[in-house]
């Protein structure tokens, strides 16, 4: 079953068009990667999907809850989340002076059911309800191993776990596709090592259906079953690992960068 | 379950005891007149200062207008107690709505814009309500104002223990609601926003929806602190809510703590306090402020409190209760 569908998607900035044409169709339990050089467009596809930019033409669909296709070019993120879409970013966007526990709790904010007066006079629902929530959210720190952070604010906890915070906190909105914005960047070789296992867990555990960006080839060839490579915002390549690693436009794009694609 | 219950009824017996308390020392003469009128003038400045804080501190907005908002809560509430002759708790509350609606309609267009726009809308709201007010002469009484509001009782010798009993009653609740608020989803929600607006929208939370959310519930309790000064005072005039006003509820804020609730009622007393001591200097608040926000920035840029609190139930639990294990005296922010 499909889940997501790009139709020839274009966006410019000012006189740059930053990506243009851009097609992808994603299957439902996919993992498919996105690569390609620095400034490719890659991260701009990501904002165009999840409602931060507009496509200046195209169209994109996801599919809902019910597995009904909408058109979702011109929704706001946050509808878009709440029809079963989450993300990382490139540059972490935690929210940094409130606590592990807290960043988590958020996420679940748009499924809350009691109201401000619930809130405001302390009824029995508030409680209920809080106290479901505070326990889903420690149960997703503890497969994280954060669940002893959970008091710390998000800002305290090292490079590393904050990349794991920030993957924790999408799946708390309970998306059924994922997007990660280069989640091993900055990373050494053990911890994206540890990354890739934890990604492959995570897409057993929730069903999910995985969108990647990433700069680290080994990576990306290591998990995804499908690559699709960037070129200043154009397609130039799409297979499997092995044929893209065989492809001559590929090794080209790559050259002069320090990654080469069979480091 | 049950301890929730404990924990809401111990509470709101801390809160009545010590309302209580303040006003049996008023009315015994304990403490005397001139003191309670300043007691009573902080808790409305506490009042206005968390409204303010709940959008400025906790939802990130600057806004620069809350003397506005004031005054259209207190013009609204002499109103209805002068003209339509109504109780006065009806009245004080249809201030805060009037207020709120306010809020609505400067909010609805400006909160969607980025950055400072609230910030420069809210200052020009504020000086544009006085000039209505002043214009306003069959309702306002221009800018002479309104005279003669009733007070909150008629007898003079309970006026100062009792006008002491309603500032502290609305206060306390305020505070007790604020903080409830804030200590839910709901107020996760608003934090999210000051935190990270493109994080929280990717999250699934409605930016501008809770921007919204938090000004008109700013807007409310701006009123209602507005709507107190009307019987507390018993004259109104369109002075009494310049911009300096809304200048003294930011520096309340400021020097609180941005998002600390204990900060604003510690600073809201203080400040109050400080102001009416200082009073032969005039003018020169104009030079102090400036001078005591500068200050603040280059020594202590969170304020007294940072965003910490102080749980009055933890410090309960903590004098009476050693023995279980008691919530911690100083909450951490996200504790909350
Ligand atoms: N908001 C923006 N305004 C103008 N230019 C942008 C904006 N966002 C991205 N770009 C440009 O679009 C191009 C692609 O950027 P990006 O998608 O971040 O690349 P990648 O993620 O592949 O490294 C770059 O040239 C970048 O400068
Ligand atoms: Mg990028």
């Amino acid at each position: 079953m499909t889940v997501l569908r790009v139709k020839d998607i274009s966006i410019l900035f000012g006189g740059l068009k930053a990506v243009s044409n851009f097609n992808m169709t994603l299957e439902e339990g996919e993992l498919l990667g996105l690569i390609g050089p620095n400034g490719a467009g890659k991260t701009t596809v990501f904002n165009m999907i999840t409602g931060v930019y507009h496509p200046t033409s195209g169209e994109i669909e996801f599919a809902d809850k019910n597995g009904k296709f909408q058109n979702t070019t011109h929704m706001k993120p946050f509808q878009i989340t709440q029809m079963g879409m989450a993300r990382t970013f490139q540059n972490i966007r935690l929210f940094k002076d409130l606590t592990v526990l807290d960043n988590i709790r958020i996420a679940y904010h748009s499924n809350v059911k009691y109201k401000t007066f619930d809130a405001v006079f302390r009824t029995p629902a508030f409680f209920k309800e809080e106290a479901e929530i505070t326990k889903k959210a420690i149960e997703l720190l503890e497969i994280f191993n954060l669940g002893h952070k959970q008091a710390e604010l998000a800002k305290n906890l090292p490079y590393g776990e904050q990349r794991k915070l920030e993957i924790a906190r999408a799946l708390a909105t309970q998306p059924k596709l994922l997007l990660l914005d280069e989640p091993a960047a900055g990373m050494n070789p053990q911890e994206t090592q540890d990354l890739t296992q934890l990604i492959r867990f995570i897409r057993e555990k929730f069903n999910l259906t995985i969108l990647l960006i990433e700069h680290d080839v080994s990576l990306v060839m290591g998990i995804c079953e499908r690559i699709i490579v960037l070129d200043y915002g154009q397609t130039i390549a799409e297979g499997t690992p092995a044929q893209i690693s065989q492809d001559p436009r590929v090794i080209k794009a790559y050259l002069g960068e320090e990654v080469g694609l069979h480091a | 379950m049950k301890k929730n219950i404990a924990n809401g009824l111990t509470l709101a017996a801390i809160a009545v005891v010590f309302t209580g308390i303040m006003t049996a020392l008023v009315f015994f003469g304990v403490i005397d007149e001139y003191t309670a009128q300043i007691l009573s003038l902080a808790g409305i400045n506490v009042i206005v200062a968390l409204s303010l804080n709940l959008i400025s501190g906790f939802t990130g907005q600057l806004a620069l207008g809350h003397a506005g908002f004031m005054a259209v809560g207190a013009y609204t509430t002499a109103y209805c107690i002068m003209k339509l002759n109504l109780p006065m708790f009806l009245a004080i509350l249809i201030g805060g709505l009037v207020t709120a609606v306010f809020g609505l309609v400067i909010g609805f267009p400006t909160l969607r814009l980025r950055g400072d726009y609230l910030a420069i809308v809210t200052l020009g709201f504020g000086e544009i309500i006085r000039v209505i007010m002043i214009n306003l002469e069959q309702i306002t009484g221009g800018a002479a104002g309104l005279k003669g509001i009733p007070s909150f009782t008629e007898d003079i010798l309970l006026a100062p223990a009792l006008s002491l009993l309603w500032v502290f009653s609305v206060m306390i609740i305020t505070i007790i609601l604020v903080s409830n608020l804030i200590k839910s989803s709901y107020g996760r929600a608003i934090l999210s926003v000051r935190e990270d607006e493109i994080a929280a929208n990717a999250m699934g939370i409605n930016v501008f929806y809770y921007k919204m959310y938090a000004f008109t519930i700013s807007a409310f309790i701006a009123g209602v602190g507005g709507g107190l000064y009307a019987p507390f005072f018993g004259y109104l005039n369109p002075t009494m809510f310049n911009f300096l006003k809304s200048v003294d509820f930011l520096v309340i804020v400021v020097l609180g703590g941005m998002g600390s609730i204990t900060g604003t009622v510690i600073a809201g007393f203080v400040l109050t306090y400080l102001q009416e001591f200082l009073r032969f200097l005039q003018d020169y608040r104009l030079v102090i402020y400036p001078l005591l926000l500068i200050f603040i920035m280059l020594f202590r840029p969170s304020g007294l409190m940072g965003n910490r609190e102080i749980s009055i139930l933890g410090l309960w639990q903590r004098l009476f209760k050693s023995k279980n294990q008691s919530q911690s005296k100083v909450d951490k922010a996200g504790e909350r």
